[in-house]
């Protein structure tokens, strides 16, 4: 049972110890990016927080995809759903992020066909059950989402679907990672890797970035337990001054990830420079449909008239995203900026830094 | 003609209306109060002070997993009374139905509520029936009020809560939110779950004849368990604090929350009550629940302390801390 398994992992006493270990074990000052949201969600979910040291700082990264996807690209979300004859399917976090000029949840209300899906696939539903209409599937995550849209991808072409189409503004992770090494206000000591996009691409996909930087990499799962175990490894390699790319979530992720994940999803995709909120242009780290699927890409089935880009004044997002700020830092923050009323994206998503600061640490927490 | 789908002209008053009103809902609904058909009804009230309350009804699916809308409208608002520490008695009951609405649906609906009613021990005596057209609303909607009376002596409210007193909850969370929302997703969950819509208005009655210490009760619906708390420590200037290992939920809500990145305190419940209690009263009250079919599980997940007020701290299994705030907007099920 999965569940048992979770909770052995949430185990107090195991958390305790490694709790304790840490504590016993830090004396350097170290600089930790948790670079997953659904990782940020869990450390401050379980306070883990309160645990650790001041030795330790953990830094939330731009591993929440909502957070990282351009505003260009929530505008053009926005412009399909006002497509005649359009239904706009999307996962449920994207429904609040504010465009340049409007949210899908307000294109909703106006009275466009906007649907939340729980998979890929389930737009792929909508399309067959709505044969004159268009359905786009707007096509936001990493690694970890990437492959499940790459076989619905697959499914509509074996299908012969003309009606059923992706906005891709999926992203890849270590090419983030890079993007971050390279900028001057950006200090980070290590890593904490993402679980379930490691999965997917293996811990070997990140040897070279290892390799180039030589800074503690360490894949982690979810549950306390495992951030816990992954940050203790972080700290004995900081102490030692032996720093390594390291798995400790072995009971889900393999060296070489999952192969035929990784087989679908570089035959749909290929990469592309992409624009990614608070880190700029990164080469390489898109994936756009591949010239043989080209046909099921939304940026070539519509032509969209999009307003100029602009990011909301004031917020903070882009610095937060890259760790060069915190949350409490932004003028924006808690006044202006809540989960009911979000300026930006870090606010909007459940797995955001912002939201998750707002819910879980406001006014306390050390951090 | 045999009725079998709601037409326009079933709202509209005339013969149609009728017949829906006599061959379709005073069998299932009847009660010498209600057969009467007046423009209201007049009944005489216990000595007392009378709660008073109202609620209105909107779920997708209409029928789900341990209950459907009507028991809901019914349940929902016998609770929203007895937290005002009453005994519920009577409940209007008004139907706001999309044209096209099956009949067999509506007397399902309706045998959910005659169902719940006799449950819960109250009587449906007034009643409307409205038909709009189709897209005007998403095919039922039910408006329920409810009064009821609350003994000599009984002093609840949701300002009540002090320092000192335990928080006490009947029994797991999540469960029906987690259900309306694995149907919705068509996740393939739903055999492992069910909503826990049931009244409470008997638990509540037996929790106020064991002892005269009950300061807060609250009904944590939408919004959830941790919605309820903050709103208990803002109106009582109060802080609380609960134990996360204390809150009991059933494994396979806890495994839905998980995948669909939902935090289960802000997960609505429609069977579940909170009660802040004088710490000597604690094993009393706690007994009380007990004893009730809807509080087998009754456990304390905190107390109230004298920090901050309007705060609500949780320690965490793992024994950190954290804040537990207000939910903001609806939970959306997240990008993995």
């Amino acid at each position: 049972m999965a569940l048992k398994h979770a909770q052995e992992y949430r185990d107090a006493d195991i958390a305790r110890q490694l709790a304790a270990r840490i504590r016993a074990r830090s004396c350097r000052p170290v600089r930790l990016m948790e670079v997953c949201g659904t990782h940020t969600v869990s450390i401050f979910r379980s306070g883990l927080r309160s645990l650790l040291p001041e030795t330790v700082t953990l830094i939330s990264g731009p591993g929440c995809p909502v957070c990282v996807t351009d505003q260009a690209d929530i505008d053009a979300f926005v412009a399909l759903a006002r497509q005649p004859g359009v239904i706009a399917a999307t996962f449920g976090d994207l429904m609040r992020v504010p465009g340049t000029e409007s949210s899908l949840q307000r294109e909703r209300a106006a009275g466009r066909d906007v649907r939340i899906v729980y998979s890929a696939f389930d737009s792929l539903k909508l399309a067959r059950e709505n044969p004159d209409r268009q359905v786009v599937f707007f096509g936001v995550g990493f690694e970890t989402t990437a492959p499940t849209v790459a076989a619905t991808v697959m499914a509509a072409a074996e299908a012969g679907l003309e009606n059923f189409s992706v906005w891709s503004a999926h992203k890849t992770v270590p090419a983030a990672l890079e993007a971050l090494m390279g900028m001057p206000e950006v200090a980070i000591d290590a890593f904490l890797l993402p679980g379930h996009v490691s999965v997917i691409i293996g811990t070997e996909a990140y040897r070279s970035f290892f390799r180039r930087h030589r800074v503690p990499c360490v894949v982690a799962g979810f549950e306390p337990a495992d951030l816990l175990a992954a940050i203790a490894v972080i700290i004995d390699q900081v102490e030692s001054g032996t720093p390594a790319l390291a798995n400790a979530y072995p009971r889900a992720v393999a060296a070489d990830g999952n192969p035929k994940a990784r087989a679908v999803m570089s035959r749909v995709f290929a990469p592309v420079d992409a624009p990614w909120r608070g880190l700029g242009i990164i080469g390489g780290s898109g994936l756009d449909l591949a010239p043989e699927f080209a046909r099921f890409d939304a940026r070539r089935r519509f032509t969209l008239d999009l307003p100029v880009a602009v990011e909301p004044k004031g917020c903070a997002c882009g610095q937060i995203l890259t760790g060069a700020r915190r949350p409490p830092d932004c003028p924006l923050f808690g006044s202006r900026c809540t989960p009911m009323d979000p300026v930006g994206p870090c606010m909007v998503s459940s797995e955001g830094t912002c939201a998750a600061y707002y819910r879980y640490a406001r006014g306390g927490g050390h951090d | 003609m045999t009725l079998e789908t709601i037409l326009l002209d079933h709202g509209a008053g005339g013969k149609l209306a009728h017949r829906l009103t006599t061959e379709v809902m005073l069998p299932i609904l009847g009660n010498p109060i209600l057969d009467g058909l007046h423009d209201g009804a007049v009944f005489d009230l216990p000595a007392g002070r009378v709660a008073f309350s109202t609620d209105t009804y909107t779920v997708t699916p209409l029928f789900f997993p341990g209950g459907s809308i009507g028991d809901l409208a019914v349940n929902g608002t016998v609770n929203d009374v007895a937290m005002c520490g009453a005994r519920p008695i009577f409940l209007s009951l008004a139907l706001v139905i999309e044209e096209g609405l099956a009949v067999a649906d509506l007397e399902r609906i309706l045998n959910d509520v005659a169902a719940a009613a006799r449950r819960a021990q109250v009587a449906v005596v007034t009643g409307d029936t409205k038909v709009v057209p189709r897209g005007a609303a998403d095919k039922i909607f039910i408006n329920t009020a409810g009064v009821g009376v609350v003994a000599e002596g009984v002093n609840i409210g949701g300002h009540r809560a002090r320092p000192g007193d335990k928080v006490l909850l009947s029994g797991t969370i999540a469960d029906h939110g987690m259900t309306i929302m694995t149907q919705r997703a068509d996740l393939g969950l739903a055999l492992e779950m069910q909503s826990d819509s049931a009244p409470l208005n008997r638990m509540v009655q037996r929790m106020l004849a064991a002892a005269e210490g009950i300061h807060v009760l609250r009904d944590p619906t939408r919004g959830g368990l941790g919605t309820a708390l903050c709103e208990i420590a803002l109106q009582s200037r109060v802080a609380i604090r609960i134990d996360e290992s204390a809150v009991p939920i059933q494994p396979a809500v806890a495994g839905a929350c998980e995948l669909l990145g939902f935090d289960p305190l802000y997960v609505a419940n429609e069977g579940k009550l909170i009660a802040a209690v004088a710490p000597e009263d604690e094993a009393a009250v706690l007994a009380a629940m007990r004893a009730d079919e809807h509080g087998r599980a009754a456990c304390t997940i905190g107390e109230v302390t004298t920090g901050p007020p309007g705060q609500v701290t949780l320690t965490t299994a793992i024994g950190g801390e954290r804040i537990v705030d207000m939910l903001a907007g609806e939970q959306l099920p997240r990008i993995c």
